[in-house]
């Protein structure tokens, strides 16, 4: 396959001179994806579920045809198992506020990896502070790896909630997620997976996973902002209080009671964004396109790349596994001596665009006694020519900075 | 493109590197902590004073260039003022970050905190020059 060809389906490349290596913090946008955003406004704009009039049946269907799409792409077995929220952050509250208040009671433990974001971390400990609960975290092993005997040691018989990253977002390890699925429910505990820094570069299966809930957005796959999914067993989702109340998600509403609406609607309170989550399905459809097995054998290439030219710079500190089939093609580095941020700027200035800080990581950062990195993460339309001019990019961060450092 | 050496500036690097205020005040009045929280820019400032007047100044902590250089700067600015003269100074300096003219009068007055006059051509710094500045004036302010 052409991968010059992938770039020219995203527009923002024909308008800004630029090499963006940012796709883990948002993905950017292929044609088909706007197209549809921009149709839905000049063809379909109406409420779903509330017109008896052709647009705002067309709005309804719409909406149930993505709904179905997402329930295919992740093998799910019912369509409303799949809950569409503004974000990931917004899935994992929901989870957090309606399973965790339901499930969780005194002296339970909620395990989380360290390599979690504020997104998993701070609404579950919010959750174990409320119900005094105990909240431990899955640490690494010298080579960034959560190995079986923290498995083992941490996940007991009073564990109840498992949440676990597909990928770190601040460093790229792929974790062993099935590993922590399998021990979690051999303690009868219900794992939330946070897919969303692996959905836009391999396939997830609920089935073949037996994940309880997974959460990821529709910017970080090449769809549209403002887009969560969660996913959730259709048996835990219906005996799970509403999260947001308000109109569409009820049954019967009297001055002093409500009866709510079954899934899905039952956490889909309020007018939802039918131009974006539609631009969803059509994410999908492109990412399936081109297909995972394409996908895959690009961003390997890149992030093969990506790491040998930043190993050779003698400058180049590294967050990484050795083994870099453990990681993806997200790299996470500092010039030595120089902070991030004066890093970013400069790179910025030369027309490459990275994330520095601590990517909503702060307890993994502390943990590894960092204050923060630099991340370069790679997407379908990057090619080496990006990287190329990161590591160039790169040289001139030193070239200033030498002589202080 | 900008051009690197507009704020790169050996002022800067100078004063990022190798800090002489870069350490605690063991006689200090009190200590005054800021933090970017975004970005991770994270000082504090150790003043002591004598009376009104600012006698000592110093501070400790990380961040970037920018931030670190801009603490600097102010220190060897403000340390010896009185709390009026300092805030005087601090309001100067933003109005120089919000790009409003200056007399020649009031450059001189701000010495080698000029250097941050074009930080606006890099937007997303501009709160890690300002840092220190704002600390100190809350501080005073109390």
């Amino acid at each position: 396959m052409n991968i010059g060809n992938i770039k020219r389906d995203f527009p923002i490349f024909e308008n800004n001179d630029i090499s963006y290596l940012d796709s883990a913090a948002t993905s950017q946008k292929p044609k088909c994806v706007i197209d549809c955003i921009k149709n839905f406004y000049k063809n379909t704009n109406a409420n779903a579920h509330r017109g008896a009039y052709g647009l705002s049946l067309q709005s309804s269907a719409l909406l149930s045809n993505a709904r179905h799409k997402v329930a295919k792409f992740l093998n799910a077995k019912y369509d409303e198992e799949i809950i569409f929220t503004k974000n990931s952050t917004e899935a994992l509250n929901l989870i957090a506020q309606s399973y965790g208040n339901l499930a969780i009671k005194k002296g339970d433990e909620i395990v989380l990896s360290i390599l979690e974001h504020h997104s998993m971390i701070v609404p579950f400990q919010n959750l174990a502070k409320h119900k005094s609960a105990e909240l431990k975290f899955l640490y690494l092993d010298k080579n960034y790896q959560i190995n079986e005997k923290e498995i083992e040691d941490k996940i007991t018989s009073k564990t109840k909630i498992v949440g676990i990253s597909t990928v770190s977002n601040a460093l790229g390890i792929i974790t062993d997620y099935q590993k922590i699925i399998d021990k979690a429910h051999s303690v009868g505990a219900v794992v939330v997976v946070d897919a969303s820094q692996s959905i836009a570069h391999v396939p997830f299966d609920v089935k073949k996973t037996d994940a309880d809930f997974v959460i990821f957005s529709a910017h970080k796959m090449y769809g549209p902002l403002g887009v969560g999914v969660l996913y959730g067993k259709k048996q835990l989702l219906e005996k799970m209080p509403p999260f947001l109340m308000g109109g569409d998600m009820i049954e019967y509403v009297y001055e002093d009671n409500t009866t709510f609406a079954p899934l899905p609607n039952k956490f889909e309170a309020g007018t939802m964004d039918v131009a974006s989550i539609s631009a969803l399905e059509v994410a999908i459809s492109y990412i399936e396109s081109i297909g995972y097995e394409n996908i895959e054998k690009v961003e390997n290439e890149l992030k093969i790349y990506l790491y040998q030219r930043l190993k050779n710079l003698p400058y180049i500190e590294l967050y990484c596994s050795d083994d870099l089939q453990k990681q993806t093609g997200l790299v996470s580095f500092n010039v030595k001596g120089v902070h991030p941020h004066d890093v970013a700027s400069i790179l910025d200035m030369q027309g490459v665009c990275v994330r520095a800080g601590n990517h909503c990581a702060q307890p993994l950062l502390r943990w590894l006694g960092v204050n923060s990195t630099v991340r370069a993460s790679v997407g379908i339309y990057n090619t080496k020519a990006d990287i190329d001019r990161l590591i160039l990019a790169l040289e001139k961060v030193y070239q200033t900075f030498k002589k202080y450092i | 493109m900008n051009d690197l050496s507009e704020f790169y500036t050996d002022i800067i690097m100078e004063h990022s590197a190798n800090s002489h205020n870069r350490h605690e005040l063991f006689d200090e009045t009190c200590s005054a902590h800021g933090h970017n929280p975004n970005c991770g820019d994270d000082i504090t400032l150790h003043i002591l004073y004598d009376g009104d007047k600012i006698k000592d100044l110093s501070f400790t902590g990380s961040g970037c260039a920018i931030s670190q250089s801009s603490t600097s700067i102010m220190i060897d600015l403000l340390k010896g003022k009185s709390k009026a003269e300092a805030n005087a100074l601090i309001d100067l300096f933003v109005d120089m970050i919000d790009r409003k003219p200056l007399s020649n009068e009031q450059q001189k007055m701000l010495k080698e905190a000029m250097a941050f006059q074009n930080i606006q051509n890099m937007p997303a710094r501009v709160k890690c020059a300002l840092l220190a500045w704002k600390t100190l004036k809350q501080k005073i302010d109390e």
